[in-house]
């Protein structure tokens, strides 16, 4: 563990002592919990439209993926105008794509990023990389299954998919949310143990808490 | 009797906010060769953002960030006669509402920069720094044109001050006193949060600035202060320097008219740095403002 995250007397300027436990003190411990559709039908189908419609993209880029990204934003492809746009945190997207191969540094970046979204949230794995790992099948520092990790909600297969490819996933995961399937987040929150063993098991430097929301 | 009909004022206001600020960035996008987003949009993303199942806080500051910076988005709007000469749309306006009006734009801003403190990211803390310094280099032009104004109208309320550019266009403040306009008019592309002044806000800067931890309904309510405050604060440019409106829709016309002078200057002109746009708002507005006062 870094010597910053470690359990320490601190002196504060007024030549006071306490104590500073960062795991403690700077993050919220507290596991997630599922959070079923709490609205009578008829109201969260309506939300479920709205989520559907207004898909709020992490701009987290991994691996070749996040360079067919960028022309969604651009004339030719345009995707403003399915309501997709980019978040550049956390706290307010809805989607991440993990656009490619993860290697275990950015495994471990990624799952906090997913553990700070706000649920609903969805995962979309872009790329035969997160699929099976891909052509970095036999690679020593990248995962092979995302959904291993983290709940992923769609798969576009591709090496590399085209920016046509992720528009045609984005009308699929339209149809995911607002049929109400997009459940991930609750997933995740059930199998969290599961979860948390498997990312455990490749990322040996664990220095974060289990859960940051 | 006032109260329903400061709703109903709020009401349209809020509905026209958020229509203009999609057709602007339909605008801005069209002239980038894109479509855009389509004009609902806003509406949808407030209802995913109410619809949001979780929300995290971080203290209660940081609930009344977003709470503060609509009132101050409200109270800006409802002390200001949004209609001249009508009964019904003249809201809570009294004899110094100029005053009280300068006061409710900073009023939002530094709520925001409270409740953003507290959430403890440092993204925020550096957008606070960067978005307090420029919005005070920009209001100060419009501070300076604004007492240029009430020099010359020798009043504080702003239905005399709208009172007394009826009758003509020649009558209008823009023609008496090109001056004070002008400095004011520079200093609102600062206020806009549109291109070159939009550093603290853009995303891909440093992260989208003091809402970096804002989401869920605590996002909402800023949207919704989005749609309202950039609406209220031309309601007083529009009362102050181009005549008011003594309709809707010549409210509309005139607010939509005085937001497409930043979103013009918006798509011609490339970000500025924090420092950059001070240094200009001080050189190029802040002269311009005194002179205003000193010919009065
Ligand atoms: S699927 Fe192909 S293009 Fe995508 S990250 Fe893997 S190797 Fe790169």
């Amino acid at each position: 563990m870094k010597p910053e995250l470690m359990k320490r007397m601190v002196k504060g300027p007024d030549g006071q002592e306490f104590e500073v436990e960062p795991l403690r003190d700077y993050y919220c411990e507290a596991a997630p919990t599922v959070m079923p559709a709490a609205y009578i039908k008829i109201v969260e189908d309506f939300f479920n439209w709205a989520r559907s419609e207004s898909i709020w993209i992490l701009g987290f880029g991994t691996g070749c993926g996040a360079i067919e990204m960028r022309p969604l934003m651009t004339p030719r492809f345009d995707a403003y105008r399915y309501g997709v746009q980019w978040r550049p945190t956390p706290r307010q997207s809805n989607l991440f794509i993990i656009s490619g191969y993860l290697s275990v540094k950015t495994l471990k970046r990624a799952i906090r990023s997913y553990e700070q979204m706000q649920s609903p949230k969805y995962v979309i794995g872009l790329g035969s990389c997160t699929i099976n790992g891909g052509m970095y099948w036999d690679s020593y520092n990248t995962i092979k299954r995302l959904d291993d990790y983290l709940p992923v909600d769609l798969y576009i297969a591709g090496c590399m998919p085209r920016p046509e490819a992720l528009l045609a996933g984005f009308m699929d995961m339209k149809k995911i949310i607002r049929a109400g399937n997009a459940e991930g987040a609750n997933k995740y929150a059930e199998n969290f143990d599961w979860y948390k063993a498997n990312q455990k098991q490749v990322i040996h430097d664990w220095d974060m808490p289990d859960y940051n929301w | 009797m006032k109260i329903p009909y400061a709703l109903l004022t709020l009401f349209i206001v809020v509905n026209f906010g958020f229509l203009q600020n999609a057709l602007i960035q339909k605008i801005a996008a069209r002239v980038g060769r894109r479509y855009g987003i389509p004009v609902w949009q806003n509406y949808i993303d407030l209802i995913k953002n109410y619809g949001q199942r979780s929300s995290i806080t971080h203290g209660v500051m940081f609930y009344l960030g977003p709470v503060f910076r609509l009132s101050g988005g409200v109270g800006l709007l409802l002390f200001v006669p949004s209609i001249y000469g009508s009964e019904m749309f003249s809201n809570f306006s009294f004899a110094g509402d100029l005053i009280l009006a300068l006061y409710f734009v900073f009023f939002g801003t530094l709520g925001m920069a409270l409740g953003a403190a507290e959430s403890g990211h440092p993204h925020s803390a550096i957008g606070i720094t960067r978005g307090l310094s420029q919005v005070t280099a920009a209001e100060l032009p419009f501070a300076l044109a604004v007492f240029s104004v009430a020099l010359q109208y020798q009043t504080l309320s702003v239905t005399d001050i709208v009172a007394a550019q009826q009758g003509s266009i020649l009558n209008w403040t823009v023609f008496t006193n090109p001056l004070a306009v002008a400095a004011a008019m520079l200093g609102f592309l600062g206020s806009m949060m549109r291109p070159p002044f939009d550093v603290v806000l853009a995303p891909q800067e440093i992260p989208i600035g003091p809402p970096t931890e804002y989401h869920s309904s605590y996002l909402a309510l800023m949207q919704t202060n989005r749609a309202i405050f950039p609406v209220a604060k031309m309601v007083i440019y529009m009362s102050l320097f181009f005549g008011g409106a003594t309709s809707w829709p010549v409210f509309f016309l005139k607010v939509f008219c005085i937001y497409l002078w930043s979103a013009f200057v918006g798509v011609v002109f490339p970000r500025f740095r924090v420092e950059q746009s001070i240094r200009w708002f001080l050189i190029w507005a802040v002269p311009i403002g005194v002179l205003s006062i000193v010919l009065m």
